[in-house]
This record gives C-alpha cells, sequence and structure tokens, in this order.
C-alpha cells in the first residue's frame, strides 16, 4: 500500500500534471469568484476536454478544480455578502460584516489558509479511511440518513434570530418549498399550480440566489456608494493566519465534520458550512461575537466546505454515488475516462484512487495560494460604486441562476424568492433557517418514509439512531443558548429593536406575517387533496408553520415595545430616515426588468439593453463607459455561453422569429 | 440479418456490415457536407448521469466521422423529467441535421403512459441510432436459494425493492416481479440504481437489478462472495421481437425462461404484453438519437454511417465498455425495429397499466 501511496504521489509531481492541475485550478478559481456559479458549470467547461487525454492527468485537472471551488467562492461571500456557491453561504454571516468593518485582508486571508487546512485534512483523512470506508458507509441506513437530517434541520436553534416562532416558522417555509413537486413516497406532484417548472421542485441555485443575493443587492443598491466604507482591504492579513492558528482546533473539528457529512451518501453537501457554522456558535466560548463580524464565523465553515470535497470523493468512487451534482458530473467523467467505480477502487485500481486523493491536497494548496494572491486586486471591486458593478452582479446572477433549467422560469422564479427574501431581510426573517428547511425537506421525508417501510418504529432503537438523535438534542440545547441572527446581532440585544408605540408602524411587519401564514395555509390546503403518504409531510409541517405564525402575530400587534419578535430594517437599521437613500424596490424593479425583456427579446438581447439603460439612467455613467462596460459584460457572458454550449432563455420574440444564437 | 439478440459487440459489427453492403449508408452519404457547422445534440437531461455521459462519450466521435467533421456540442436542456428539452426539440428543430435529440428510457415511459407534459410525438421522428441496455435481477442467499433454478424458493416471501419511483424505470422490474406473482413491496424515493444496491448492501432490501456494467463490475464480487444470488437477466429482443437470453450472460435465464422455471408455462396474456411493452423502451430501446421529421434520408443515411465507422475507432473502444456497458450501438433496420417497439404501445395495456399504478400505488396520470 506504501508503494502505491507513493508511485501516485511521484506520477502526480511531474510537470504535465501539475500543468494540466493548474488550469482545473484556475477554471475553477474563476467560476468560484462567479456567484451561483459553482462545480456542475466549472466541470461542464471541462469534460469536452478530456477526450484523448490520459486518465491521471484529466482527473488531475478535474479534482483542481472541484477542490478550489470552495476556495475561491469566498471572494464575493466576503467582500459583497453574496455566496460564491452553496458551499460558502454561511461565510456571509460573519465575513461580509468584517469587510464592512475595514478587515476584508483578515477575513480573507483566515477564510483561505482555513481552506487549504481543510482541504489537506480531508485528503489526509482519506488517504487512512479510503481502504475501510466501505463497512463505514454502508452502516448508514436510512433510519441513520433520517436522523442525520434531523440534525441538520437542529442548526436552526442556532440560527432562528431573535424570535423562536419566526425562525420556526421559517424553517416551515423552506420545509414547504423543498417539498414542491414529487413526493417521495408516491410520486404526486404537489404545490405544482399547473406549472410544468415546478413539477422538479425549485433547484438549490435559485433558492441560494433569491435569499442571499438579490437581497444583498437591493441593499446594497439603495445607497449609492462602495461597499466598503473604508481602506477597501485593511491591513491584517497576518492577523488572519493568527486567527486560523489561535482557532486550529475547532478548525479541524470543523474539517472532520465537513469531510464525514461529504462521505455520507444522501445527505448532500450544500448543509455542511451552516452545520460548521452553527457548531462554531455552539462551542465557542470566548467572546462570541457571532453575526456582527467574529472570525471565527469565517473560520468555522471555510475549514468545513474544502473537506467535504474530499469526503464526496468516497462514495463517487466506491460506490458510484454521486452526493451532490458537481460530484454527478465528476462522475461522468470518470465514466468518460473510462474509470468505472465500484470495490476495484481500493483493489486493483488503488493508484488512481491515490493520485485523486492527492490531486485533492495539491490542488487545494495551490487555490489557496493563488487566491492569497489575488486578494487585493479583487477587493478594489469594494471600492467601485456599487451601482457601477451592480449590472454586473446582476446579470452574472441571472446567468449563474438559468443554468439550473436553462428557462425563463428559472428567472421568475429567482425573481420571485428574491421578493421574499427582500422582505424576511427587512422584517428580521432568518433566511439561514428557511435555506436549511429548504435543503433538508427531500432527505427528512424520504429517508423517514424508508425508513418506516424498511423498520416500521423500530428504527427508533437503533444504536446509530439513538447517538444521532442524542447528538440532535445536544445541538438544541447549545444552540438555543447561543442564537444568531442573521440581521447582524447576537441575542439577546435588546437594546437597538426598534421602538415601535403605534398600530401603524408595526402594520408591514403584521402583513408579512399574514402572508407567511397565506403561504402556509395555500400548502395545507394543497396537501389535502393527496394520498395518506403523499400529504402527511407538507401537512405536518404547515400545521407547525401556522402554529408559529399564531402565536407570533399576536406578538406583534400587542407586544410591548422592544419586544425581540419585532423588527423592520426600514425603521431600526442605519439608513432609516436617511437622506440619499433609495427606495427598498429600487433594485428588484431592475431586476425585474430585466425579467421581463428577457420574456419579450430573449436574455442576451435584454442584456444589451438592459445594461446601457441601467448605467446610464441609474449609475449616471457617460458615453464612453457606457459603450466598453456594456460590451466587455456582453463579451463575457457570450464567452461563458459559448464554452459551456447553452442557448439563452427565448422570449416572444424568438417564438415568432428565427434568429441566429445567441439571440435564439 | 437473422436475429436481433445479437445486440452484443461482435454480433452487431457483423450485421453493421451486412446494413452497409445494403447500401442503407453507402453513396448517399456523400453528398452530405457539414463542413464548418455545428450540430446541437439535445441532451433532455443534466450535465452528469448516464445520458449526458452516453452523448458527451459519442460526440467526439461523431465530429470525427461525419462528412464536413462539424463540431458536435451537447446541449443539456434538462427539466421535467426530460420532457421539457425534448418538447422544446419537437418544437424548434429544423430538419437540417443540424439539431438531434438524445431520449432515454425516461423520455419514452412518459410518452407511453400518456404524461400530460409530453407535447411531442416519437413517429414523427427519423432514428439514426439506438443503444440497448440490459440487466440482471438478483436477490439474497439468505432466503435460502443457492442458484438461478431455485427462483421458486422466492413464491410467498416477503420480497422488498428499493425503486426510484412507479413511473421510473423501475416500472421495469415492478410489472415484472408481479407478472411472476412475487410479493413485493416496492419502496420508494431512490436516487438511482446505485442507491438501490447500496440499500441492498446495507440489508434492507433483499430484491435488486442492475444495468448489466453495473452488474458486473459492483455485483459479480458480492456473488463471488456469497452474499448474493442472481436470479435471471432482463433478456434481449429477437427479430421476432421475442425476449431471448442476453448473450452478456449466457449462463443466467432470461426473464421468460425464469417465469417458465416457476410456473411451468411461457408468459402470456394482456399483462405479459404490458410488460414487454415497457421493457422494451426501457431496455433493448432504452437511448436512442433522432432527427426531426422530413429530414432527408441523405442526412439520415450520413448519421447511421458515421454511428457504424466510429465503432473500429480506437477510442471509442477503449471507453465503450464503461459507458455503454456490454451492448454495442445499432443503426438501420435495427434500429428501426427497437424504435417501432419501444415507441408502441396498444391503448388498452396503457389503461390497464395505468389503473393498475392507480390502484396499487395512487399514481394519477394524465393529473394536470
Amino acid at each position: 500500500m506504501i508503494d502505491t501511496l507513493l508511485s501516485a504521489f511521484g506520477t502526480l509531481l511531474t510537470f504535465q500534471h501539475l500543468f494540466y492541475m493548474l488550469i482545473g485550478v484556475s477554471v475553477g478559481l474563476v467560476i468560484g469568484v462567479i456567484p451561483g456559479l459553482g462545480g456542475i458549470a466549472g466541470l461542464s467547461l471541462l469534460i469536452p476536454f478530456l477526450y484523448g487525454m490520459d486518465e491521471i492527468t484529466a482527473l488531475a485537472m478535474l479534482i483542481g478544480l472541484v477542490a478550489v471551488i470552495p476556495t475561491s467562492d469566498t471572494f464575493s461571500s466576503v467582500l459583497m455578502g453574496i455566496p460564491g456557491s452553496s458551499a460558502s453561504q454561511a461565510t456571509v454571516l460573519d465575513g461580509f460584516p468584517l469587510a464592512r468593518q475595514g478587515q476584508a485582508a483578515r477575513a480573507l486571508s483566515a477564510a483561505f489558509i482555513s481552506s487549504m487546512a481543510g482541504g489537506i485534512f480531508g485528503a489526509i483523512v482519506l488517504t487512512g479511511f479510503v481502504v475501510i470506508a466501505r463497512p463505514l458507509i454502508l452502516s448508514f441506513g436510512s433510519a441513520e440518513l433520517f436522523m442525520l437530517a434531523l440534525f441538520g434541520l437542529s442548526m436552526v436553534a442556532v440560527l432562528a434570530g431573535r424570535s423562536l416562532a419566526k425562525g420556526l416558522a421559517a424553517c416551515c417555509v423552506g420545509l414547504i418549498i423543498g417539498s414542491i413537486g414529487g413526493a417521495p413516497a408516491t410520486g404526486e406532484f404537489r404545490m405544482i399550480f399547473g406549472f410544468d417548472y415546478l413539477y422538479d421542485g425549485i433547484p438549490l441555485v435559485i433558492v441560494g440566489l433569491g435569499f442571499f443575493a438579490i437581497p444583498e443587492i437591493a441593499d446594497l443598491l439603495r445607497k449609492n456608494a462602495a461597499i466598503s466604507q473604508g481602506n477597501a482591504l485593511g491591513s491584517g492579513w497576518f492577523q488572519g493566519l493568527r486567527d486560523w492558528w489561535a482557532n486550529v482546533w475547532l478548525s479541524t473539528r470543523c474539517a472532520g465534520l465537513g469531510c464525514i457529512i461529504g462521505a455520507i451518501p444522501g445527505l448532500g453537501g450544500s448543509v455542511v458550512d451552516w452545520i460548521a457554522y452553527g457548531h462554531a456558535v455552539q462551542t465557542v466560548k470566548k467572546d462570541p461575537n457571532f453575526g456582527k463580524g467574529d472570525i471565527r464565523g469565517v473560520i468555522a465553515p471555510e475549514s468545513a466546505n474544502n473537506a467535504m470535497q474530499g469526503g464526496a470523493l468516497l462514495p463517487t468512487m466506491l460506490f458510484g454515488i454521486p452526493g451532490s451534482g458537481s460530484m454527478a458530473v465528476f462522475l461522468g467523467g470518470m465514466v468518460l475516462l473510462g474509470i468505472e467505480p465500484g470495490p476495484s477502487m481500493v483493489g486493483p485500481d488503488l493508484n488512481i484512487t491515490y493520485s485523486i486523493i492527492w490531486s485533492l491536497a495539491l490542488a487545494n494548496v495551490m487555490g489557496a495560494g493563488i487566491c492569497l494572491a489575488l486578494a487585493i486586486p479583487i477587493s478594489k471591486l469594494t471600492q467601485i460604486p456599487f451601482q457601477r458593478l451592480a449590472p454586473f452582479m446582476i446579470v452574472l446572477i441571472c446567468f449563474a441562476a438559468f443554468q439550473a433549467t436553462r428557462s425563463l422560469a428559472d428567472l421568475v422564479a429567482l425573481l420571485g424568492l428574491g421578493v421574499l427574501g427582500v422582505l424576511m431581510k427587512r422584517f428580521g426573517w432568518p433566511r439561514p433557517a428557511l435555506l436549511i428547511g429548504y435543503v433538508l425537506a427531500p432527505q427528512a421525508e424520504t429517508y423517514f418514509y424508508q425508513a418506516m417501510q424498511f423498520y416500521d418504529w423500530g428504527f427508533v432503537t437503533r444504536p446509530g439512531v439513538i447517538i444521532i438523535a442524542v447528538m440532535t438534542l445536544a445541538s438544541v440545547y447549545f444552540g438555543l443558548r447561543n442564537r444568531v441572527d442573521d440581521t447582524g446581532q447576537a441575542v439577546p440585544t435588546a437594546e437597538d429593536v426598534a421602538n415601535l408605540p403605534n398600530a401603524a408602524a408595526r402594520l408591514p411587519q403584521i402583513l408579512f406575517a399574514g402572508l407567511v401564514a397565506v403561504i402556509l395555509g395555500v400548502a395545507l390546503e394543497d396537501s389535502l387533496h393527496h394520498s395518506l403518504l403523499g400529504q402527511v409531510f407538507p401537512l405536518s409541517v404547515a400545521i407547525i408553520g401556522l402554529v408559529m405564525t399564531v402565536i407570533l402575530i399576536p406578538q406583534l400587534i400587542r407586544g410591548e415595545p422592544g419586544h425581540a419578535a419585532h423588527f423592520d430594517a426600514e425603521l431600526s437599521s442605519d439608513y432609516a430616515g436617511q437622506e440619499g437613500i433609495g427606495n427598498l424596490w429600487g433594485g428588484l424593479a431592475w431586476i425585474a426588468g430585466l425579467v421581463g425583456l428577457t420574456a419579450l427579446i430573449g436574455f442576451y438581447a435584454a442584456l444589451l439593453v438592459f445594461f446601457p439603460v441601467f448605467l446610464v439612467r441609474r449609475a449616471q455613467a457617460g458615453l464612453v463607459a457606457t459603450v466598453i462596460m456594456t460590451a466587455g459584460a456582453a463579451g463575457v457572458i457570450l464567452l461563458l455561453a459559448w464554452a459551456l454550449s447553452l442557448n439563452f432563455p427565448s422570449g416572444y420574440l424568438q417564438d415568432a422569429v428565427d434568429l441566429p444564437w445567441p439571440f435564439r | 440479418m437473422t436475429t436481433l439478440s445479437n445486440v452484443t459487440r461482435r454480433g452487431a459489427l457483423a450485421l453493421a456490415t451486412g446494413a452497409l453492403a445494403l447500401g442503407l449508408a453507402g453513396p448517399a452519404a456523400a453528398e452530405v457536407d457539414f463542413s464548418g457547422k455545428t450540430i446541437e445534440w439535445i441532451i433532455p437531461f443534466s450535465a452528469g448521469g448516464g445520458s449526458d455521459t452516453w452523448a458527451r462519450f459519442n460526440a467526439p466521435l461523431m465530429s470525427k466521422y461525419l462528412p464536413g467533421n462539424p463540431t458536435v456540442v451537447v446541449v443539456n436542456e434538462p427539466g421535467g423529467g426530460s420532457t421539457k428539452g425534448t418538447n422544446l426539440f419537437a418544437a424548434r428543430a429544423k430538419p437540417d441535421g443540424l439539431t438531434i435529440l438524445g431520449t432515454s428510457g425516461s423520455t419514452q415511459f412518459p410518452y407511453l403512459l400518456g404524461d400530460p407534459r409530453v407535447r411531442y410525438e416519437y413517429k414523427d421522428w427519423k432514428i439514426a441510432m439506438a443503444a440497448p441496455t440490459g440487466g440482471v435481477v438478483y436477490t439474497t442467499p439468505a432466503l435460502g436459494l443457492k442458484g438461478p433454478e431455485d427462483i421458486g424458493m422466492l413464491k410467498g416471501k416477503d420480497l422488498v425493492y428499493a425503486s426510484q419511483g412507479a413511473t421510473s424505470l423501475d416500472l421495469v422490474p415492478l410489472l415484472g416481479f408481479k407478472q411472476m406473482g412475487f410479493t413485493v413491496q416496492h419502496v420508494f424515493g431512490f436516487k438511482g440504481r446505485g442507491d438501490g444496491r447500496l440499500a441492498f448492501e446495507r440489508g434492507e432490501t433483499n430484491i435488486d437489478y442492475q444495468t448489466s456494467s453495473a452488474y458486473i463490475k459492483n455485483v459479480q464480487p458480492l456473488v463471488d462472495a456469497g452474499t448474493a444470488v442472481p436470479l435471471f437477466s432482463w433478456g434481449v429482443l429477437d427479430a421476432a421481437g421475442n425476449v431471448v437470453r442476453d448473450p452478456t450472460f449466457p449462463d443466467l435465464p432470461s426473464f421468460p425462461e425464469a417465469y417458465q422455471t416457476l410456473t411451468g408455462n411461457a408468459p402470456s396474456g394482456p399483462e405479459y404484453d404490458g410488460y414487454v411493452a415497457f421493457f422494451t423502451a426501457g431496455f433493448p430501446a432504452q437511448k436512442m438519437v433522432f432527427l426531426p421529421k422530413d429530414t432527408p434520408d441523405d442526412i439520415v443515411d450520413a448519421y447511421q454511417a458515421a454511428f457504424e465507422a466510429m465503432k473500429a475507432d480506437p477510442e471509442y473502444q477503449a471507453n465503450a465498455e464503461s459507458v455503454l456497458g456490454t451492448y454495442e450501438q445499432v443503426t438501420g433496420p435495427l434500429a428501426q425495429a427497437l424504435f417501432d417497439k419501444g415507441t408502441t404501445i396498444a391503448p388498452e395495456l396503457r389503461t390497464q397499466v395505468a389503473e393498475m399504478l392507480a390502484a396499487d400505488y395512487g399514481v394519477k396520470l394524465g393529473e394536470e
């Protein structure tokens, strides 16, 4: 085995392999920086080039890409508050406040060193673990997977915000959104309302961008100012490294957590950053400042999400079961190279396995190094007035969103969820709780149903189930003690809660709580039309959610000023009553304009109209600047679309006239 | 060209030679020229996964063997269980050979079942190539079986199968087990056959099937270790449309043979016909490449010639097994026959299957 390990390592260090790995790493860095684009898009870019390449070299390239996306996606999470991919949504919570305080350098360097450490940790664990991983993975049955989904949901306790009722109601809305589409037990289509689009449910990328990116863009667009209020990057490069070293034990724990969650097939890695974040909040004792810019809130998710990629390789290679969308594409790549996953990956093909694992470690080092070097130029973006940056961000986010199913409906769904996201941000509803509910809804429902089918209620006595149940209870207990508010506060902080003496001032948030109740009511009504197995999950969730709103609404109406349930950013935030602050809906109106125009003339033509109009009218850019920026954006999008060989969403114009690509 | 059963590599190569000799893909192809053109291959599934991998395996080879060496790009149009991209092809594609469609069993099944999202008509299209597949059903020795001959011991046992859903490709085992009279609890919600195999290895299920290459790679070691017992292969179609033994597994009985061992009679009747219709759409005619209606014959011929020519390419031979399993891609009359059988179902058989699914599994088809 040692021989195999060393020879695999030797092959890897040749110039050719390092060169191709660097190509993979570079593509991964670019894809990771663009919000919303993740491993699937990156791998799709590279797969056409696999033709004729030798196995190890091609794998090094693919791994290079997969490994660095959770490193470079940190840029937009920290610098703009927009998650660069689903792996670093939790990084936003503390990373962005740090950037606003002028500590972007510290946050970024801590994030990159954590990513690298997490990635290397993942590779070390895999090296020892891969040979004995099969029985361990097989010990997780449907009952244990259901309990793990519950464990993930227990993080809602940490992320529920000031008001537990609001947090749980938000989580229920997430669970409801996650249960749209085919029911796992019966295949019945729930809450589709006659739209073909909803048959498959709403894709993760749309939910992530709608709830996290759109509200942030809308918010940033209200001020005509740069994101960074002071020095763009700040000093503190070494501070970040020291921060990591001071929390190396936390980083190791989170990496271990990430590795395990990635390795268990079926859980999916998209909540790993939240679980790591929740773990940090639960366990950190010294001066917690989470939600306001605590460096440990950056170190934890960044350590976990890179380690997760290593773990996720296990079920992919050993069983041919991809744990995520990007692993599915990676698996496709392996098959194209003539490598079939299975037990032979730890038998005759062990050298391939080790070369994959060590590529992972090397790529993490490369990626973190390049990111550290690029940090200064990229952070300059935060000094640009945001209205100049906004059209790029809007177009890129729309571009990322329609990767999901390549249709206009993706953009409409993005806009709809974006409206909900903006309102949730305004009224202090915790969006992380919603996201966790959304991601874990299918897992919780499917595995509960399967466990009941396989074991009946006897599943609760399985040792694995009991162990995870104890962990979950502990997590809820520690979580409730250390709740964090994604509006930027650690709970409890009553002093800056808006003082709302009269009913009129409270009316908007009461109406929004009413809207949430209506959404839950619609879900409840829909569930009544389905069979028992198809309705039990959405029905229970809707009832719990409605109970929460029933508790919440009287608090909003009658609660004393300063009650934890009250929150309206329009009355209490930095913007309240200030001069020169735009309308809450301004940013959304622009995005709606782009989506509407797409419905008329197709995405690419809409982009060519949207860009100059935005720059001239909203950003007051000069003619030359407008032309240059429009051409630049149009060129970048065209290049990406060409490389991914995709057609843009079409509109009425395309139905009437046959146009050449890219207007088709 | 005696039987359709010869869809293994060697057999199909011989058949292909025969097809070429018949002039099917001969001189006419020379007039077609795709120089400087880009061919869009619509795959109604997302990147990764079987159909995407299959297309990406074929695309560079098509580029090499189509006249004029056009660029062939795979365009993923996922959504609606593959109905969205297929609808798009049906509505938009022009008969110039520059847009082609790759379908899978998951595209055939909603069509056969009358799903309301289907706005395409297979009979409008011309087939360029078909890629068959097969699979093996196996069980656990814990039920007392030593080999395929003991299949009768499964009668009356409580069998559990990990299914991807009643209207997915797992409809074939559902109908097959029902035909054999087994008591099977179908547990739904699995993400793929690999996921189902994991449940079998964990001991949560006791009957499962895997496609041929996955069986050889992942289940054969279990059989060798004595923790799995093979039962039968689904079989392949011969020219008369009968299901016969799969040449990849010459030692295993086919589904009808196993049925005969079990009951003493050859399978027949409307229920069996319903099973065969979905079996054909799911296995022998699983993946197909189509051109829009009104596509000139010389373009269709050029495609068929390219698919035949690529089989001699070393790149094809090196990776064909990991992508295609042990089966050979076919063109010409072979493909046409699979196409016809895999996309046709008698209305009364459709009704019968739909009613069974509604009664036993609460599946509402045609609901909107």
